[in-house]
């Protein structure tokens, strides 16, 4: 007889093995599923896991790892502010594509002037354009007490659709003779968040790992964390420590929506290049994932992110090379979270195993 | 010792499969927007890919990944395929464009080939089919097919590639009958089954008794078997499996033809760089069989149209043609010339509401 009990405080070598355990039991549960796919199980979990780091052509994928896990751990981070706090954005793709959108506007407002200022003023584009898109749920919360996740996931479609009239109206490239899409920032010298491109080295990679160090600082050592992870604790202390709950709910979707506004305006002026109108593909998304695969944690957040990127471009290696369906790799990717959940039950609670049933 | 000599064996018999994979066999990559399974515009190409296959037999082998997003996705999966040894790739989306032109740039040696797109570089070609020229036949039946008079219309993203689409299935619709109207409903996807299906109700409760779609998968033909007395066509596929009814006919994509010619082009060392358009007469699209559900006398229009198409008697931009705005477009007898066509961004006149920009 199997009976859980509820441990008085949450496991410490819980915390940090449950990640451990749930990617062996993905690995372990895909193998099977490679498996039963008439694969070979352990080329499929080499391919998957190992080559994009140490194969043949590990000097290409290395960099490419960076560019996929940059706009996660930004995202992520920014959200993790929140969902310590009870504060659930879920519309970080939305503010994602108005950073991005508000970003290359700028940087196509100059084009083709060549300055040292335009990058900088496309960062605060950015940054604001994400803030703004999140103040309208985090504000409606506020003053009408509105459910902040249905707003927030409702402003991704809004978001989606002013992204397609940008890209087929104001942002057109006016050379593309009829054609959707923006001009091509990468190309433009002063606009472009490219450092080096074949290291897979641009601005948002920079400030995705300037984020983590802010974010450990913040919530380990700054007031304001404390005030964040109590908020999410115990509503009601947090307000007899003097915690403003509106305030607090304005500066989580502020630094989640700026957070999620700069990763989008990095990738529109590098890896992407362009707005187009289906420019966003997600990343707000699996930063929710990445975030709670993560522990809310910033270090966390930073390996977690390495771990979703590595699923992914190891995932269309393992396509084309031993004809994995693209299904496969999703259901490998939801069994990561699916056992991160399920392991969770260890760090809160205690397996006891005893001899006879009570009556 | 049995261990180590077993472990012996499988490295000799690995290094032996990826030395013969890397020096005699051409490769051919394809990189697919959809899922293969969608019905539709991705299922035709890998049904190309396979073609390929069976024509060539141990002499290639084919690679493909599905689903790639269009954006910096499609460019790492592109550098894959050419890191992995591929001779020739086919990127089957508009959106890949951009990306398949920047791989191209630093592997000179292989081969590229983009669907639909406009640029073109030493080792990239294009290649598209005149979808249009079957959206003519479509909006023939279909003008005679409605009785509510209210044709719906999923359009994917409104690039020259869909106006024209619109525009022929119009001008055709509006020929056999005066009295018909397009709804048009921007889904700004190429494949996402929910959308589509939610494109096409909306359409429906408008009043639509005909569904035309430049989307990939089947949800709108079962959206329309679900509503009981909507025709829709096939697109991209047959998908036959809704006909006699709601599906009455199809415009049916042929890549493989083009595919294999194109493969032993790189085999021969002939292949240079190429801007193919090609439609019914060259058989790169083909019309779906007319089922019992459309009367015959309109059936047999249909098939003279078709027979005129392939003959090279008739052109679906034929003038008088005017601009929704009443200017004039094409005099009497005159024929759209593929660049106006290429970069199609207006309605033609009769045609209500406005091209999103």
């Amino acid at each position: 007889m199997i009976r859980l009990e509820k441990r008085t405080a949450p496991s410490r070598f819980w915390t940090y093995a449950a990640p451990l355990l749930a990617v062996v039991l993905t690995m372990v549960c895909g193998a099977l599923l490679f498996a039963a796919l008439g694969k070979d199980p352990f080329e499929t979990i080499r391919t998957i896991f190992w080559d994009p780091l140490f194969s043949e052509f590990s000097w290409y994928y290395r960099p490419q790892l960076l560019i996929k896990a940059a706009p996660l751990v930004l995202i992520a981070i920014g959200l993790s502010f929140g969902f310590r706090a009870g504060v659930w954005n879920i519309g970080a793709e939305g503010q994602y594509i108005l950073g991005a959108i508000c970003g290359a506007a700028v940087g196509l407002a100059f084009y083709p002037t060549e300055s040292p200022f335009i990058f900088p003023l496309m960062v605060m584009a950015g940054a604001l354009g994400g803030w703004a898109w999140a103040m309208i749920p985090g504000f409606l919360r506020v003053r009408f007490g509105t459910n902040e996740i249905l707003v927030s996931l409702m402003l991704v479609y809004v978001a989606q659709s002013l992204l397609a009239s940008m890209a087929l109206g104001a942002l057109r490239n006016p050379d593309a003779s009829g054609f959707p899409g923006s001009r091509n920032l990468a190309r433009y010298p002063s606009a472009t968040s490219w450092i080096n491109e074949s290291a897979g080295l641009h601005w948002g990679v920079v400030f995705a790992l300037i984020a983590v160090i802010f974010a450990y600082i913040t919530l380990s050592r700054h007031i304001f964390g404390f005030h964040v992870r109590l908020s999410g604790q115990s509503p009601r202390a947090a307000r007899f420590a003097g915690v403003n709950p509106g305030l607090l709910v304005l500066i989580c979707m502020a630094i989640s929506g700026a957070l999620a506004g700069l990763a989008g305006l990095f990738e529109v002026a590098g890896p992407s290049g362009l707005i187009s109108i289906d420019f966003n593909a997600g990343y707000g998304f699996t930063a929710i994932i990445v975030a709670f695969l993560g522990r809310l944690h910033p270090v966390g957040i930073l390996l977690a992110a390495g771990l979703m990127a590595l699923t992914y471009i190891g995932g269309e290696i393992a396509q084309s090379n031993l004809r994995l369906p693209a299904a496969a790799i999703q259901v490998l990717q939801g069994m990561l979270l699916f056992f991160l959940l399920a392991v969770d039950v260890l760090t809160h609670y205690r397996i006891r195993l005893t001899a006879r049933g009570v009556a | 010792m049995k261990f180590k000599k077993l472990l012996a064996g499988t490295g000799i018999a690995l290094a032996l499969a990826t030395g013969a994979f890397a020096q005699d066999k051409t490769t051919v990559g394809f990189v697919y927007v959809g899922p293969v399974g969608d019905g539709g515009w991705t299922y035709e190409h890998d049904k190309g890919r396979q073609a390929v296959e069976a024509h060539f037999g141990d002499a290639v082998e084919t690679v493909f990944v599905e689903s790639v997003p269009e954006g910096p996705d499609a460019e790492r999966v592109i550098t894959q395929m050419a890191l992995q040894g591929a001779d020739l790739i086919f990127t089957t989306s508009f959106g890949y464009m951009d990306a398949t032109i920047n791989v191209a740039e630093r592997f000179p040696d292989v081969k590229f080939e983009h669907a639909t797109g406009y640029k073109t570089a030493d080792n990239v070609a294009i290649y598209n089919a005149r979808f249009y020229e079957g959206r003519a036949i479509q909006g023939h039946i279909a003008g005679q097919m409605t009785q509510s008079n209210i044709v719906g219309y999923i359009g994917s993203y409104p690039i020259p590639e869909v106006i024209q689409g619109i525009n022929s299935a119009f001008i055709h619709a509006r020929e056999v009958n005066p009295d018909v109207e397009f709804r048009v409903v921007w889904a700004y996807t190429w494949f996402d089954p929910a959308k589509e299906a939610e494109a096409a109700t909306v359409l429906i409760e408008q009043g639509a008794d005909v569904i035309l779609q430049h989307t990939d998968s089947t949800a709108p033909q079962a959206a329309a078997q679900a509503a009981g007395n909507v025709v829709t066509f096939g697109q991209a596929s047959d998908m036959s499996e809704f006909a006699p009814f709601p599906r009455v006919s199809s415009i049916i994509d042929d890549w493989a033809p083009y595919y294999v010619a194109r493969t032993q082009a790189v085999i021969d060392g002939t292949w240079e760089s190429s801007d193919t358009w090609d439609g019914i007469p060259q058989g790169m699209v083909s019309i779906g069989e007319i089922t019992e559900a459309v009367p015959a006398e309109v059936k047999a229009s249909a098939e003279a149209m078709i027979e005129a198409i392939r003959a090279g008697e008739y052109h679906p931009f034929t003038g008088p043609l005017n601009r929704q705005d009443g200017s004039v477009w094409l005099a009497e007898g005159e024929t759209a010339s593929d660049g106006d066509l290429l970069g199609m961004n207006f309605y033609v006149e009769g045609l209500t509401g406005d091209i999103p920009q």
